[in-house]
């Protein structure tokens, strides 16, 4: 299986919006990658900030939101998201820093589901003032990953057609400083 | 058909296709029914008081939007949930491209923010 999607013009908000493309390398593997206008310190910051990151990692879009975000980022560190959609079904998330170079690379594991869950590595590559981030989740077997985005990521399906027209105008939502 | 074969060809991850689908209530209900169990044309055709013709172009509507499969087995076309393969597949990659493109959409921003603040932050230091 090498099939390969990238977004196309029915999300594109202009010259400024790039392209997220995923990619299934291998039986384990999904690799996702986007570029951001921005050095590679600066998006770095958006992955390691709790305050920042729980801005975009649910974005409204999905209907649901953040209520912990929790990270120390730092090897061993840990980190853990718990889901606010709903209080009688709480989803959370957790798991453990592997790796941890500044402005460079992020590795770590996700453990909600038992001991030998995917593991996550995250590079910024800078290149003329512009980052290439690689999302990288290698899954303990091929049945893992197939099962992968069942849950959470079928009921995002009915808000596809909301997100579509967030997209094409950010609501207020959308922080501006 | 060709026109529904067009559009289901070029409906991104079969999305609207499904939709138009799901737009008419005795396909929901044939989707209900095969979710129960696996059933022939002429069942279905049976249950819902319909010509096998009719229920054929139903069928045909399902099939096209990805949500229902069909096999000759002799003289049987037995019909059941689910995707085709292939298509399965594209629609799985879509599901997490569209989460992922969504995310960073959403990153694009706070990063945006950033940028500015630093600029700001910088002119600051400057003076």
């Amino acid at each position: 299986m090498d099939a390969k999607r990238t977004s196309e013009s029915v999300t594109e908000r202009g010259p400024m919006k790039n392209r997220t493309t995923v990619e299934r390398k291998s039986e384990r593997e999904l690799v996702t990658t986007r570029t951001f206008n921005a050095p590679a310190r600066i998006v770095f910051e958006a992955w390691t900030k709790p305050e920042l990151f729980k801005q975009w990692w649910v974005p409204k879009s999905m209907g649901m939101f953040l209520r912990i975000c929790e990270m120390d980022v730092r090897v061993g560190g840990g980190y853990r998201l718990v889901f606010g959609h709903d209080a009688s079904k709480p989803a959370e998330f957790f798991g453990r820093y592997l790796e941890v170079t500044p402005d460079s690379r992020l590795v770590w594991t996700n453990d909600e589901g038992g001991n030998a869950g995917p593991v996550t590595t995250v590079t910024f590559e800078e290149d003329d003032g512009r980052t290439l981030l690689t999302v990288h989740e290698l899954y303990p077997s091929k049945e893992a990953l197939d099962a992968a985005g069942t849950g959470a990521a079928d009921a995002m399906v009915e808000t596809f057609e909301q997100l579509d027209d967030l997209l094409v105008t950010p609501g207020p939502g959308v922080e501006r400083s | 058909m060709h026109i529904l074969n067009y559009m289901v060809q070029y409906a991104r991850a079969g999305l609207n296709a499904s939709f138009a689908a799901l737009a008419d209530a005795t396909r929901r209900g044939v989707l209900e029914q095969l979710g129960r169990a696996d059933a022939s044309i002429s069942d279905l055709a049976a249950k819902f008081h319909m010509t096998l013709t009719g229920m054929k172009k139903h069928v045909g509507v399902l099939e096209l939007a990805g949500l229902v499969t069909t096999e000759k087995v002799g003289r049987v076309r037995t019909c059941k949930l689910g995707l085709h393969r292939l298509e399965e597949e594209a629609a799985w990659l879509e599901r997490h491209r569209q989460i992922w493109d969504a995310r960073f959409d959403a990153l694009d921003t706070v990063v945006e923010t950033l940028k500015r603040k630093e600029k700001v932050d910088g002119r600051k230091k400057n003076k």
